[in-house]
């Protein structure tokens, strides 16, 4: 099997967005991944949360490095141009392609081998820049287009499908992306499709590095007794702590919240998250406590969800560079160019 | 060049050692400068530690009535101001030459040498005498030595005086400073030496319509102008001047004068990996954008040319070579990674790679590399070296043609695409091998996905033998296609003789004073210069017409000579390799005594005229 499309025929009744499409408009190619894989869940959560923010699909940038995960971005926003680039090195053609258009909505799908091993680095500088973009982690702890190794986010006594434990600590993007200054750190599980959606369409409306870390059991190498990545693992041990409603710009607030556990958040375009602490001892805005309770519950074996970390005050690398609102690659010649008189002026200090 | 101790009026050379760090670079530009503004063609070289302080560094200055561009080979006049490098700088004096040291602490027996003139002057002690501070006094002794040579070689001191004030236009008080020391140098040397020497200078008209200026900045306003507007690097010796510089006259000239805006993005990467990742991701996105690298960087950068040239994907990266293998020696020249960037990354590649010769051509080589890797969807690699890229070259003014419009290569805008029925990226519709692509964001049916593994021709995810076979097979049409679209080289046959030189970048100079030398011994040579990978046509041409080819390039290996022989007819026994890899820039005499050695004993065998084949 090479490459299937998928049919696009779509019944008259299926609802439309602002745009008049239907969700169908925001799909992809079929994907090609296991059955049950979390990542088709993660992709149809994408397709949602995109349909319902109503992206012009050509204003979706979809980008990749390599393994299971970045086979995805083939499966949704067929309208959307896609870069599927080398091995952990997505960050950077996003922050190439990003600092070319600022106009265009950038979204990354790695995985735990592409984003915590081979491309850590580029993680990490993509975070320092608050390059604006969603970058999600599809993260299973596993290897699976080399069959099972263990990745960098596989726990410590975490038991291979062939029987090896594992004995290296883990890396957690979450905290270390909020160790590293991250404005917007969310993590879910492919498994909750009602924290998830409203958690993308937040990441695709915040202005700066937008992270969501989605577990997403791998149902052929990771998915066994042992493993502390498996479907009935994850669902027994993670803990929504904040969740996040969207509110897009247009609608009002019609969700009755009681009093003191809500909190709104305006986003950057006018929309707005509603953030509802399911903990009510945790707090989303600050960071340092965030990551103490993040890393508390985590060595209880907990993994708190939702939108762990928001912060809106942050310049976006366009913001800092001091660009100008066109994107870069539409300002006509005639601006770039000097021109041959100024050029003349210019040799004036070379004689 | 004749003995030194003869009258030779702007035909020299001196040698400046100092040690780094101690502000010598000032007096030694200032020098160079007043020379070029006395209208007297003049070739500078830094030979410098990759070090900020305290190691030993040296200047070369010739002054050349000729418009020589390379090193002579010789020193005539050395000034000696490192007590460590004493032995080595006395030793490469010249014979009837001059030394020039300081002369405040007792003159060390190694500086004993008959056949030279000595010129002690107490330049510490005079600076110590007249200037206040640890700091002054040392950044004034090399300042001073400047006055020095002013006296010995006649230069006009109302030029230097101009140039300081040009230098110091913020900070007056640092011109009345430095032209104390100048006039404390000089006035010591006008009462104890007989100036003028010999040696010496005398204006000419002969730098009219010239500029002294180093690849790097001539490359960097190349970037400007041909509309680049992301800047991606990692900084490494020799290319970061490249990106110091694009950033200063982007600061300059592509600031908005209303709104303040910056119409550049520069971006300080994490590694050259990244840095050319930005870069691809940039350029797919429909900016023009760049990198500036050496070779440790081009090492990095493998795979992701590879994914370039593949998915097809501009870009543009300069290599500023320097010495390797490995860390190699950073602050020294060499033309070492040719054979890396022709075929850089796995499995079938290859790379359009440009020679620039001198910073005039670097220049006007930026602007081609975007227009080529615009055109031809690949990366263009334009491969500069540490030679030409830092060291002040005197070269002609560059020359903007304001009519010039970027080659975008074939980009379907929005009214294209509605036009068809449906849009596939791979499909080579004008059978040149290159086929048309889209921007992000311009309509949901010009979208497709860039992929570095398998695809057919419409860009679909592939494992399929034939279809996958297809598209590697329409790229080597598109290098075909390259091949026609790279700069032609330059020839020069006048000689009709049946032996060539052929070589490529900053051997260019030393080369053409070469032939000269060999002219003027009876050996008339022809010379082709390549300047781009695909070779042209015409690089065919010329080694099927000379019986005897020297390639002459600046590596051990034969890195251009084995490139020749991979990619053309020509049959390995009729190359013979002229070789310097010292980290210095080849010189003049390398060359003539290369060619002399191999051709003396051959031509008596085999006079010129029986030999066949004649260039075209």
């Amino acid at each position: 099997m090479t490459f299937i499309a998928k049919p696009k025929v779509a019944h008259p009744s299926l609802p439309k967005n602002a745009l008049g499409f239907t969700r169908r408009d925001y799909e992809g190619a079929l994907s090609t991944l296991c059955a049950g894989c979390g990542h088709d869940s993660i992709t149809a959560a994408i397709v949602e949360a995109s349909w319902a923010l109503a992206v012009e699909p050509q204003n979706m940038v979809k980008l990749s490095g390599i393994g299971c995960s970045s086979k995805t971005t083939a499966y949704f926003v067929s309208g959307g141009h896609g870069f599927n680039s080398v091995h952990g090195r997505m960050p950077s053609i996003a922050m190439g392609a990003n600092a070319a258009n600022r106009a265009l909505q950038y979204i990354g799908v790695s995985g735990d081998g592409d984003t915590l091993s081979i491309g850590l680095g580029q993680f990490c500088h993509a975070i320092r820049r608050n390059l604006n973009m969603l970058y999600i982690i599809e993260n299973n702890g596993v290897y699976g287009l080399t069959k099972g190794q263990f990745s960098a986010s596989a726990d410590v006594g975490s038991k291979a499908k062939k029987g090896e434990t594992n004995f290296q600590p883990p890396i957690d993007p979450v905290l270390l992306a909020m160790t590293l200054g991250a404005s917007f750190v969310a993590r879910s599980f492919s498994g909750d499709k009602q924290q998830l959606v409203p958690l993308i369409q937040a990441g695709l409306s915040h202005q700066g590095f937008a992270l969501i870390d989605v577990l997403s059991p791998c149902v052929t190498f990771n998915d066994h007794e042992g493993s502390t990545k498996s479907y009935a693992y994850t669902r027994e041990h993670y803990e929504p702590a904040v969740h996040a409603d969207f509110v897009p710009l247009e609608r009002e607030i019609i969700a009755d919240y009681k009093e003191g556990e809500t909190l709104p958040l305006v986003m950057h375009d006018g929309s707005r998250i509603v953030l509802r602490k399911l903990d009510t001892a945790y707090d989303p805005t600050n960071r340092t406590l965030a990551a103490a309770q993040i890393h508390e519950r985590m060595k209880a074996g907990e993994y708190l969800t939702g939108l762990l970390y928001v912060e809106r005050s942050q310049n976006e690398f366009h913001q800092a560079n001091g660009t100008p609102d066109a994107p870069l690659n539409s300002l006509p010649y005639e601006v770039l160019s000097p021109g041959a008189q100024a050029l003349e002026k210019v040799l004036a200090r070379y004689r | 060049m004749s003995p030194a101790n003869t009258t030779r009026v702007n035909d020299f050379t001196i040698k400046i050692a100092t040690v780094n760090g101690t502000g010598s670079a000032s007096a030694n530009s200032l020098l160079m400068k007043s020379i070029f503004r006395s209208g007297i063609p003049v070739m500078g070289k830094n030979y410098f530690p990759s070090n900020i302080q305290g190691l030993p560094t040296w200047y070369e200055i010739r002054i050349t009535r000729d418009g020589h561009v390379a090193r002579s080979g010789q020193v005539d006049i050395m000034v000696a101001m490192n007590a460590e490098t004493y032995a080595r700088d006395v030793k490469e004096i010249v014979a009837g030459g001059y030394l020039v040291y300081d002369s405040t602490w007792p003159r060390p027996a190694l500086l004993k040498r008959e056949d030279i003139t000595v010129f002690g002057v107490p330049l510490a002690r005079l600076c110590n005498e007249n200037f206040n501070g640890v700091r002054t006094r040392i950044l004034m002794k090399n300042i001073c030595y400047a006055g020095v040579l002013a006296a010995l070689l006649d230069l006009d001191l109302a030029r230097i005086r101009e140039l300081l004030a040009e230098t110091y236009a913020k900070k007056p008080q640092l011109v009345d400073s430095n032209m104390k020391a100048i006039q404390l140098g000089y006035d010591y040397a006008r009462a104890t030496f007989p100036c003028p020497l010999p040696l010496r200078v005398e204006p000419m008209t002969g730098t009219a319509g010239h500029i002294m200026i180093d690849g790097n900045t001539a490359a960097a306003l190349g970037c400007v102008y041909a509309g680049a507007t992301v800047a991606a690097w990692y900084p490494i010796t020799p290319s970061t001047s490249l990106m110091d510089a694009f950033k200063m006259f982007a600061d300059r000239m592509r600031v908005d004068r209303d709104t303040g805006a910056r119409n550049f993005a520069f971006i300080q990467a994490e590694d050259e990996l990244a840095a050319i990742g930005m870069v691809i991701g940039a350029m797919w996105n429909g900016a023009r954008a760049f990198t500036a690298t050496s070779g440790p960087g081009i090492s990095l950068m493998n795979e992701f040319l590879g994914l370039a040239y593949y998915a097809e994907v501009p870009a543009v990266i300069f290599d500023i070579q320097r010495v390797g293998p490995s860390t190699g020696m950073p602050t020294r020249t060499q033309q070492g990674d040719l054979m890396e960037c022709a075929y850089a990354s796995h499995g079938d590649t290859r790379h359009v790679c440009l020679y620039p010769a001198n910073p005039e051509e670097c220049f006007y080589m930026a602007v081609q590399a975007f227009d080529l890797a615009e055109r031809l969807q690949t990366p263009v690699l334009v491969l500069s070296d540490l030679d030409i890229g830092m060291n002040d070259w005197m070269c002609r003014d560059l020359k903007w043609d304001d009519n010039y419009r970027p080659d975008r290569g074939k980009v379907l805008g929005k009214e294209e695409i509605l036009k068809l029925e449906k849009f596939y990226r791979f499909i080579d519709k004008d059978g040149d091998g290159i086929t048309a692509r889209t921007l992000p964001g311009v309509h949901p049916k010009a979208a497709y996905f860039a992929r570095g593994s398998g695809h057919t021709q419409y860009g679909a995810y592939t494992e399929d033998a034939a279809d996958y076979q297809m598209v590697l097979d329409r790229l080597l049409k598109k290098w075909a296609t390259a091949k026609k679209l790279v700069p032609r080289a330059v020839i020069d046959a006048t000689a009709g003789a049946p032996v060539g030189l052929v070589s490529l970048g900053s051997c260019d100079g030393a080369i053409r004073e070469a032939i000269e030398v060999l002219k003027s011994r009876g050996v008339g040579v022809d010379y082709m210069r390549v300047r781009s990978f695909p070779f042209s046509e015409d690089v065919e041409r010329f080694l099927a017409a000379h019986q005897l080819l020297f390639v002459v390039e600046q590596n051990r290996d034969a890195q251009f000579r084995a490139l020749l022989t991979l990619e053309t007819a020509v049959e390995k026994s009729r190359l013979r390799s002229l070789l310097h890899y010292n980290g210095l820039p080849i010189s003049s005499a390398f060359i003539v005594e290369g060619v002399l050695a191999e051709l003396q004993p051959r031509q008596q065998l085999q006079p010129k005229g029986a030999l066949r084949g004649r260039p075209t």
